[in-house]
């Protein structure tokens, strides 16, 4: 007996074909197994196709008040542990230590990461980088509080969440250099990450894109009956394209299992947030659609891992999504094709960096409870360590050749097409006429 | 991955067999043999999900492949519908046979406004077949995003007039989701159905053909069926094709093309363009609605001796420009034609590749008799339409060049 056998599909015709046609009519109430169900008139408009929603007075509530209305009241933001690290709000202080001690390690780890790749491509040693500078504790934080296997459909400045998730220094410097290492084979430029064994969909330049299809993703998990979540990152920029209405939109009308994370960095290259909504923030968008919201420190990592395990938590119980605004800060350039000491004041910068940093706060956490020992030498020591790390792996991704010519032709499609294998030939055989005017040594054969 | 036992798979030696369960909800690995003499291996997995059954029933099942209709066997059972219908019967049968595959847009539930999807809630429920708020991007996304986690996502556009606030999402994202992550991940389960084409009163957004804008975007498939049978067979495809298609369905067909459509669950290939009518002294390719058209012209040309050769394109991007080529050497002569606008069409694309293919086979200039540079027009839809009057006299003047 073949595998098709016993998968094989109702045939038309066979056995009780005419009961079955028969039967097949009473399909939409299937649910009705009494009479007395059967008569109830609540059972027969469930299952009714037809709207029926008369007019009834006293579904309006009347006003004879012509009281236009734009007053909000602001959501506050939830925060754990203050700017000196001494904890405010006891009952979430119940973190594993373990966690909170790889979270800090990750979030140092990133900071040299990328400060080193910022330092490469000033070098022109690859072309372009974005770093995560002051926002690492609302990537890490809740990358930590998420399961393994939670989808992540990230924007662009989330590789923290794949450092603890734990993609390796070579990974990075390899899809950064665009080498045939590269499991992506260097088809897009660097920061652009992806893996399918992390979790972690294809980072893409258009921004928002990736938040209504985590909405779809969510919608299948849901319909799968699994415990995963669809989570997405946006900024509070892109969080005015159309595609971040559409997304959530769609995620509460349908019931999607997905997790909306907002990181408000107040800027979007060089519009400020007042520039970019008048509202109450993204937060206040959010509570629009009648979406499970909350306002958190980005700065704290406690916060932002109790926040995003109690949204995961819920989302599961009641396959609805939800979402959370970290308000955190860009102390970085957008990339590096950003300057951004053009449109803000050095004090600004100043302030977040030292008044409000996520690694110094968390660090001071860390010291008060003794859960680590921080001072100056061993700060300094596991610095060296990730630095050292990241400059030989990226001596090492650069040395490497480019992707083969080949693979310029593959993926398109799951299959070769004609019009793709004949395009390859003219090239292989222009290569090869040409050869002398093209450098082809840095690729691959 | 193969499924052999109920709890048993054998599969070839890959990265990602925990996430292929883990993301299935199959639960997780719990022994994994690869020979050291093959690449295959075997594994058990410890969530005894019925689901699991289902969610592999899409691997295996597929209807019987033909590659055109002609031939389909005259004994298989058949049934008279018309375009919608065959529409519904293929939805019907990717619904039922995949279980991931889910149904939705504007006004899916209570039938379609061209009624293709009668019947399909009350069948499968409302977490398959639903509405979605009325937003073309946010049903391209969804869709994208179903896809992406190896669903089976059917997406209806109302009207092909509407789908441009989805081409970012097409464009952009579903067309480049395989390349850009060296095939981590793709949307192949994706298939974005619209009706397109001049339907007698439709004006500027009811009429528009949008074929040449995906066209353009590489990683993107575009199908048009020109009648009943293929309909139903080429959207079968089209939804089991592991890569994204657009399905632009002929809406003045929708209920007068009329023939007996086999019910069974079958499939007609893509790639291949069919000659629907042979002839030997000039080629006549089109596609959709404009093969009547195109039949029609060559009825008054057979009337002056001249015997056409007519193709349907069936799939327009990436097309079959083998069969094309083989059919002009024969002739030495060809016209193209469809109703959307004729520069930078569809048209202009097979004119060139045809020219650059055949050059010395050619006895005159290839024609393109399509609509014009403007957009599409309400009072004047009779003489904008490239109807059989202009595609016989340009049959003539290449015939008498």
């Amino acid at each position: 007996m073949c595998i098709r056998d016993r998968y094989q599909r109702r045939v038309h015709g066979g056995k009780n074909f005419l009961r079955k046609m028969f039967m097949r009519q009473f399909l939409p109430l299937k649910h009705i197994t009494s009479l007395k169900k059967l008569v109830t008139a609540k059972s027969l408009r469930m299952f009714s196709l037809k709207q029926n929603k008369p007019y009834r007075e006293e579904d309006q509530v009347i006003t004879t008040k012509l009281d236009f209305d734009s007053q909000f009241k602001t959501i506050p933001t939830f925060r754990v542990i203050d700017l000196q690290g001494n904890v405010i709000a006891k009952e979430y202080d119940n973190l594993d230590p373990k966690i909170l001690k790889r979270i800090y390690k990750k979030m140092v780890q990133l900071e040299e990461m990328d400060t080193i790749l910022l330092q490469a491509q000033r070098q022109g040693r690859i072309s372009f980088y974005m770093p995560c500078f002051g926002e690492s504790a609302c990537v890490i934080g809740s990358a930590a509080a998420l399961n393994d296997y939670d989808l992540i459909y990230p924007q662009y400045r989330e590789q923290g969440a794949l450092l603890w998730r734990g993609m390796t220094t070579d990974e990075f410097t390899s899809q950064c250099a665009s080498n045939g290492r590269d499991p992506a084979k260097g088809r897009q430029m660097p920061v652009h990450y992806t893996s399918s064994k992390l979790n972690f969909v294809c980072v893409s330049s258009p921004l928002t894109t990736q938040v209504p299809q985590a909405s779809g993703a969510g919608y299948s998990f849901k319909l799968k009956q699994q415990d995963r979540v669809a989570v997405t990152f946006f900024g509070e920029g892109a969080s005015s394209e159309g595609d971040f209405h559409t997304g959530m939109n769609f995620a509460m009308t349908l019931g999607s299992q997905t997790l909306f994370l907002c990181r408000n960095n107040k800027y979007a290259i060089s519009t400020p947030s007042d520039e970019q909504f008048k509202g109450d923030g993204v937060a206040g968008k959010s509570k629009g659609y009648g979406m499970l919201t909350i306002r958190c420190d980005g700065n704290d990592a406690l916060a932002v891992y109790q926040a995003v395990k109690y949204a995961r938590q819920y989302i599961i119980k009641k396959k609805e999504p939800a979402f959370i605004e970290f308000m955190t800060y860009r102390v970085g350039d957008h990339s590096t094709s950003d300057h951004s000491i053009l449109y803000r004041e050095e004090e600004e910068l100043k302030s977040w960096t030292q008044i409000n940093n996520p690694i110094i706060r968390l660090g001071l956490y860390l010291k008060k409870k003794g859960i680590m020992q921080i001072d100056e030498e061993s700060d300094k020591e596991l610095r060296k360590k990730y630095r050292s790390d990241v400059i030989k792996s990226l001596k090492a991704a650069i040395e490497e050749k480019k992707p083969g010519i080949s693979q310029l032709f593959l993926d398109v499609y799951d299959r070769q097409t004609l019009n793709l294998n004949s395009q390859r030939q003219s090239l292989e055989d222009h290569l090869e006429k040409y050869k002398d005017k093209y450098n082809l040594e840095n690729f691959e054969k | 991955v193969c499924q052999i036992g109920r709890y048993f798979f054998f599969f070839q030696a890959e990265d990602g067999i925990r996430d292929f369960c883990l993301s299935r909800g199959l639960g997780d690995v719990y022994k994994r043999q690869v020979s050291t003499q093959s690449t295959w291996g075997y594994f058990m997995i410890t969530n005894f999900n019925f689901l699991l059954k289902k969610s592999c029933r899409r691997y295996f099942s597929h209807g019987k492949r033909y590659q055109f209709a002609k031939d389909i066997p005259s004994h298989t059972p058949r049934t008279k519908m018309n375009l919608f219908q065959a529409i519904n019967n293929a939805l019907d049968i990717a619904l039922q046979t995949d279980d991931s595959a889910v149904l939705f847009g504007e006004d899916v539930k209570f039938g379609g406004v061209f009624r293709c999807s009668l019947g399909l809630y009350e069948k499968y429920g409302i977490q398959r077949v639903f509405n979605t708020p009325l937003s073309e991007q946010g049903i391209a996304a969804f869709g994208i995003g179903i896809a992406s986690v190896g669903a089976t996502a059917i997406a209806e556009i109302q009207f092909a007039d509407y789908i441009y606030p989805a081409f970012d999402q097409l464009v952009n994202e579903a067309a480049k989701y395989r390349y850009r992550s060296g095939n981590q991940f793709s949307v192949g389960g994706l298939t974005v159905r619209a009706p397109y084409g001049a339907v007698g009163h439709g004006g500027h957004y009811h009429s528009q053909s949008p074929e040449a804008f995906f066209s353009h975007a590489p990683g993107l498939k575009v199908v048009i069926p020109r009648d009943c049978i293929q309909a139903k067979g080429l959207l079968l495809a089209s939804i089991r094709d592991k890569n994204p298609v657009i399905f632009l369905e002929p809406k003045a067909l929708y209920r007068n093309a009329e023939d007996e459509v086999p019910t069974e669950d079958y499939e007609l290939a893509l790639h291949k363009a069919e000659v629907v009518q042979e002839g030997k002294d000039i080629t006549l390719i089109g596609y959709g609605t404009q093969i009547r058209v195109l039949k029609e012209a060559a009825k008054e040309a057979e009337q002056d001796g001249i015997k056409c050769e007519i193709i349907d394109l069936q799939t327009i991007y990436p097309y079959d420009i083998e069969t094309l080529v083989e059919s002009v050497k024969k002739t030495g002569r060809c016209i193209v034609s469809h109703e959307a606008p004729v520069t930078m069409g569809v048209g202009a694309e097979i004119s060139a590749a045809l020219q650059e293919k055949c050059f010395l086979y050619l006895e005159a200039p290839i024609t393109r008799v399509c609509g014009y540079d403007t957009p599409f027009p309400l009072a004047h839809e009779l003489v904008y339409l490239p109807d059989k009057w202009k595609v016989y006299d340009a049959i003539q003047k290449t015939v008498n060049y």
